[in-house]
């Protein structure tokens, strides 16, 4: 299939513009060098540090402007601008920096701003492979579908495992009580669970299912294939909440950090004005 | 004893004449009586259930019943406003008792006799009444299927199900496959036992979602079906825990099945065959046809009226109107319609100094088209329809705009521009007509229509026009002709002389197509010509021996002219995608006229070239794919037409795709949707079939012939010029639409309003209070493709990841063969 996505959104459009940033903001450092060196406080300096300034608020913007459905142009071009000029800021932040790293709040800032980056950068990496993984896994169904159909599932199983002896039973009723699909972050990220309550019901049963007397073979068997049909679903389940939330953490940093690097790079404004 | 009582009090009545038998005791039939009453007329009102108003009855509970269309006066003792089911049924009751209506409960009509002295109405129970005068006032409702096997009228046996959840713990056969059957039994499925009877060996006639939800049900054990299967007989039983038994004629002999219950859904019959044993005469032979009927609703038989649902008029308040006006009638005052008002009001532009009845006259006299109709029809057609003073130079629609209204010109003359010169290509005169081909394919207009001088046009709803279609018979034929003619012109001969076009138009046929039956076959011997009028074909070839689609062909273009351009047999087999009508030149004729015309040949010639350039690189793309299937894991681009096609794009002019592939879920799109549509998405990501990593989900096609729109009592839902479908707030949540959309993308739901948030709503993550618009009733909704927002469809642009798009038919190859450029990518910049 071929459309555009985000990455070559109007032919590189905003890579291209990027490029240009980042080059004229290199000319403009080796072109300009100051005789105590480069520094921010430097006229070029402070040029490319306002441009910094401003590309961070307009970066920030677009958390809101995603949200603004009635305004026009599409969150598409936002998007490719956001990751392309984003990079672009980090190239031009740092000859603002003028490569003077020590321990005060500027530096603070800049390594805030650089969290922002690695993290957005991660997010693009999450945002390009996970969306085929979660469609191979999940086809035509969604997640509500799923839990719906292995709730359906441990009903059968429980009524079915009432007729049959106790060992048995016990094992389905824990399966369907202890198996979790995914609540923590952690445990969502990880994508499994350690002994899977379900997975182990199945290898038991697999035993258990000997010595059982003919007329209870035929439900058996029922039991069995409900409870590998129990296994595929939550396996897939889990897949498809690992899948999200790694597709979505990164933002747990991207978010924060972005709003601490807003903070930080107005007190580093203020801390240049007031205090050099 | 009941009975026998009754039959006494029938028989001595049939003794006596009464001047009107009012029949049916819905909205119509009860204004009726209640005026009648008023009148002191000596009638009798008979209603075959124990109740009245059967049809409002029988609407879901507390449903709000809608008082459309708004414009309308009502003049009627009989009082209505739109409230609640409940409240509506108590006022009439009421006013029933004030007025002491002389009704008869359980007395269904079943015939009428013309007698020397009036009509004679025989009753079910043997006995006839002997009247003067007869209304009928039946609505359409209670022609339903009824079962005909012994024991078809046990009292376990119903035709409707009003509220599933009144029965549990039951067995319940339902009998019938088609998807109110089958919303029925998954309905009950939920606290009963339910067992279908289907007489097809499947489901296919219902709908996916319907589909998906039966054998959900049934893996869960509570729902089983038989296939192949009609009902013999049912026998009651006199003990044991089920009252009936249902004896039902399977594939493997007859099987028994014993329930408490039995849901009958075998469909609606068509009210003509009843009303013909009536003698009511009808014009054309269309199942669908109404009754002729004068302006006062008399049909054909003198002294036999016809008012309501059943003549047509499928709202609650126009009913009641005529049941005023047929008694005001019926007693010699005269009367002027109530929607007289609304008549006088459209022409207030136009000829004010005459009265209405003059310039209905007026517009008969100058449009020959519409002398065929009756006064009544004529008069329904106004109303329903505008009437535009254009001046001169005005244009009144644009090329490639997707209008379906019809035009009749009353004064003043016009110009057609086909091409892209500014010079006319036709020329409209009063008394002629246009915009006959929008009526037959949906797709967009083929050329601008501009004024020459100040005109007087009338512009007819595309439903409307179809309704007379039906009904009358000799407008059909001329509208089908001069549309052939115009498909003739459109597609091959703009250089054609009038004699020409005329000689091939009278020899060329008709053709109709269902969905996937063959126009012909690669190899066959080339038999001419196949202009698609409406509809849209696909072209496959077999490759590798495989049947592989190469091309879409849609309404307005014409399929088969390289096999009569090259003279080879057809190398190609072309399918029918949907319902399709194509307009058929004999191979013969073509030839004669190309030998005439150099220029249609020349043009065919440079098709045929394009063509096999086109096929050419289709195939070498397909074998290539062919040869890495393995390797690519990607399926060919001819099965994903295949599978756009299955999916009704077809008849599609925007589908909304997704691109799994790309998709983050993020859901932005239904946020989008929902927040700037009245709080309710109005598309849903999650469903629907995918192939290839492309989602079809469940949001409105934009169909060109939009099945919603087929049975709309109100007309609220209409397309905008660029194609959008969209349903305007006339709505009165009957759920008509919802139930005939295929792809069951209607809702039904509450539009609140929905106010952007601040800037710092938002960054505190507030969400805007929303409020109920209007009465909060629910009502229809859908996607509108977002034809008021600037900028376009939201969802595409509120999609992060560019991965959500919206096609048009025509862009589907190009998008799915992956030979064209960007799909219909909506664009924020003008390039
Ligand atoms: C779900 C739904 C929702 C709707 N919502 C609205 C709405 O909100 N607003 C609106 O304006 N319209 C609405 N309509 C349309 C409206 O219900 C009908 O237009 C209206 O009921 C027609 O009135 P009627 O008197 O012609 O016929 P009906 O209301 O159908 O009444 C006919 C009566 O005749 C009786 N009868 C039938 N055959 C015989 C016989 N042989 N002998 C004796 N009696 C007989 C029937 O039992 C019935 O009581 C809706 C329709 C449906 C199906
Ligand atoms: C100063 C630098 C940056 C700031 C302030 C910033 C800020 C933001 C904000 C506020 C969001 C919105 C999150 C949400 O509401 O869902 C966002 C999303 C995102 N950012 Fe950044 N960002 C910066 C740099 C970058 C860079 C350099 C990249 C990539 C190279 C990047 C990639 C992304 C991506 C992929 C998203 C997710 C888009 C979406 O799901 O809508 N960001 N960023
Ligand atoms: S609502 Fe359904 S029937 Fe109507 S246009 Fe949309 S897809 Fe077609
Ligand atoms: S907005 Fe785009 S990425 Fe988000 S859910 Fe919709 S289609 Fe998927």
């Amino acid at each position: 299939m071929q459309h555009s996505n985000f990455f070559d959104y109007k032919k590189y459009r905003y890579f291209k513009v990027a490029v240009v940033m980042i080059l004229l903001a290199f000319a403009a450092f080796l072109l300009f060098e100051p005789a105590v060196g480069h520094y921010g406080g430097s006229w070029v300096g402070y040029a490319l540090g306002t441009i910094s300034a401003g590309l961070v608020f307009w970066m920030a913007w677009y958390g809101i402007r995603k949200r603004r459905y009635r305004s026009s142009g599409t969150t598409q071009a936002w998007l490719s601008a956001h990751i392309y000029l984003g990079t672009a800021l980090t190239f031009i932040a740092t000859f603002h920096s003028g490569f003077n790293y020590g321990l005060n709040i500027h530096t603070v800032t800049y390594g805030l701003l650089m969290i922002v980056v690695i993290s957005g950068f991660f997010g693009n990496y999450a945002y390009m492979i996970y969306p085929r993984l979660m469609t191979e896994n999940m086809g035509e169904d969604n997640l509500d579908g799923l839990l719906l159909r292995i709730a359906e599932a441990d009903k059968m199983a429980r009524q079915i495992a009432l007729m049959m002896p106790d060992d048995i039973n016990n094992t389905v009723t824990r399966a369907c009580r202890e198996t979790s699909i995914g609540i923590g972050l952690l445990e969502q990220l990880r994508g499994f669970q350690p002994d899977c309550p379900t997975a182990m019901a199945v290898q038991e049963l697999t035993a258990l299912g000997h010595d059982l007397p003919v007329e209870q073979r035929k439900l058996y068997r029922d039991l069995y294939s409900l409870m590998v049909r129990r296994e595929s679903l939550v396996k897939r389940a889990r897949q498809d909440l690992m899948y999200r939330a790694r597709m979505g953490f990164w933002l747990y940093f991207h978010v924060p950090f972005a709003i601490a690097l807003i903070m930080a790079m107005i007190a580093h404004v203020l801390a240049v004005f007031f205090y050099w | 004893m009941a009975a026998a009582a009754k039959k006494k009090t029938a028989k001595s009545a049939s003794a006596t004449l009464h001047d009107i038998v009012i029949i049916g005791a819905g909205p119509s039939g009860l204004s009726a009586a209640v005026r009648a009453s008023e009148q002191g007329l000596n009638y009798v009102l008979l209603e075959a259930e124990q109740a009245p108003a059967n049809t409002v009855r029988n609407y879901q509970r507390g449903k709000l019943v809608m008082s459309e269309p708004r414009g309308l006066p009502l003049r009627s003792a009989l009082p209505f406003t739109a409230s609640s089911r409940e409240s509506v049924l108590q006022t009439w009751e009421q006013t029933m008792a004030e007025h002491q209506v002389n009704v008869r409960y359980g007395a269904k009509a079943l015939g009428i006799q013309k007698v020397a002295t009036g009509l004679m109405v025989e009753l079910d129970d043997g006995t006839s009444l002997h009247t003067k005068n007869a209304v009928l006032a039946m609505g359409v409702q209670g022609s339903l299927r009824k079962l005909e096997i012994p024991g078809g009228d046990l009292p376990q046996i119903q035709y409707q199900l009003d509220d599933p959840d009144a029965y549990k713990n039951e067995t319940i056969v339902v009998i019938g496959g088609g998807d109110s059957g089958v919303e029925n039994a998954i309905a009950l499925s939920a606290r009963n036992q339910v067992i279908i009877l289907n007489r097809a060996d499947d489901f296919s006639n219902c709908k996916e979602t319907n589909l998906s939800q039966l054998t959900e049900a049934k893996k869960r054990g509570v729902l089983d079906w038989l296939l192949e299967t009609k009902p013999q007989s049912i026998e009651a039983n006199s003990s044991g825990d089920f009252p009936i038994t249902v004896f039902a004629n399977t594939p493997n002999g007859v099987e028994r099945i014993p329930c408490h219950r039995v849901i009958a859904r075998l469909g609606a019959l068509s009210p003509r065959p009843l009303l013909e044993s009536f003698g009511v005469g009808f014009s054309t032979p269309d199942l669908y046809a109404l009754p002729q009927l004068s302006s006062h609703y008399e049909s054909s038989i003198p002294g036999l009226y016809v008012i309501g649902a059943l003549a047509g008029y499928p709202l609650i308040k126009q009913g009641i109107n005529q049941g005023y006006e047929v008694i005001e009638h019926i007693l010699g005052n005269p009367v002027e319609p109530a929607d007289s008002a609304l008549l006088r009001e459209k022409f207030a532009s136009f000829c004010t100094d005459r009265g209405i009845d003059d310039v209905l006259e007026k517009i008969r006299k100058s449009v020959p088209l519409l002398a065929m109709l009756s006064s009544l029809q004529l008069r329904e057609l106004v109303l329903e329809s505008n009437i535009l003073l254009p001046q001169a130079g005005d244009v009144i629609f644009k090329r490639n705009d997707y209008s379906t209204t019809f035009f009749f010109i009353v004064e003043g003359e016009l110009d057609i521009l086909i091409d892209d010169d500014d010079l006319p290509d036709g020329h409209l005169k009063a008394g002629e007509f246009f915009g006959e081909l929008a009526l037959v394919s949906g797709r967009r207009r083929a050329g601008t229509v501009r004024t020459t001088q100040a005109c007087v046009l009338i512009e007819t709803p595309r439903r409307v026009m179809l309704k007379l279609v039906d009904s009358v018979q000799s407008m059909r034929r001329i509208l089908n002709e001069v549309a052939i003619k115009t498909i003739i012109h459109l597609c091959i001969g703009l250089s054609l002389s009038e004699k020409d076009l005329n000689d091939v138009a009278n020899n060329a046929t008709l053709k109709t197509y269902a969905a996937g039956e063959e126009l012909f076959h690669e190899g066959d011997e080339a038999d001419g010509l196949y202009l698609i009028q409406s509809g849209s074909v696909t072209v496959s070839h077999t490759i590798g021996g495989r049947d592989v689609v190469l091309f879409y062909v849609a309404a307005g273009h014409y399929v088969g002219e390289m096999s009569l351009v090259s003279g080879e047999p057809r190398y190609a087999t072309v399918r029918a995608a949907i319902a399709t009508e194509a307009v058929f030149i004999e191979a013969g004729r073509m030839r004669d006229i190309i030998a005439r015309n150099p220029e249609i040949r020349g043009e065919l010639d440079a098709r045929y070239l394009q063509h096999l350039q086109d096929q050419e690189k289709r195939q070498q793309l397909e074998m290539a794919f062919e040869s890495n299937q393995v390797a690519v894991g990607q399926p060919s681009p001819s099965n994903l037409i295949s599978f756009l096609i299955q999916q009704g794009v077809g008849e599609a002019t925007d589908v909304l795709l997704i691109d799994e592939s790309l998709c983050v879920r993020c859901n932005h799109c239904e946020q989008a949707c929902a927040d700037t549509h009245g709080g309710a998405t109005r598309l849903d990501r999650d469903a629907g079939p995918i192939f290839a990593n492309i989602r079809v989900p469940t949001s409105c096609r934009h169909c060109e012939h939009p099945h919603c729109m087929k049975d709309c009592p109100p007309d609220a839902i209409h397309r905008a010029p660029h194609g959008e479908v969209y349903i305007d707030d006339s709505c009165i949540g009957c759920g008509n639409c919802q139930a005939n959309c295929p792809y069951d993308v209607i809702q039904m739901s509450e539009i609140h309003e929905q106010k952007e948030p601040s800037i710092v709503q938002m960054l505190l993550g507030i969400k805007p209070k929303s409020v109920p618009v209007g009465n909060g009733a629910k009502v229809a909704v859908k996607c509108d493709m977002c034809k008021d927002i600037s900028g376009g469809p939201v969802c595409v642009r509120a999609c992060p990841v560019g991965a959500a798009l919206r096609v048009k038919p025509e862009e589907l190859l190009n998008y799915a063969g992956g030979t064209g450029n960007d799909a219909n990518l909506i664009n924020d910049d003008a390039d």
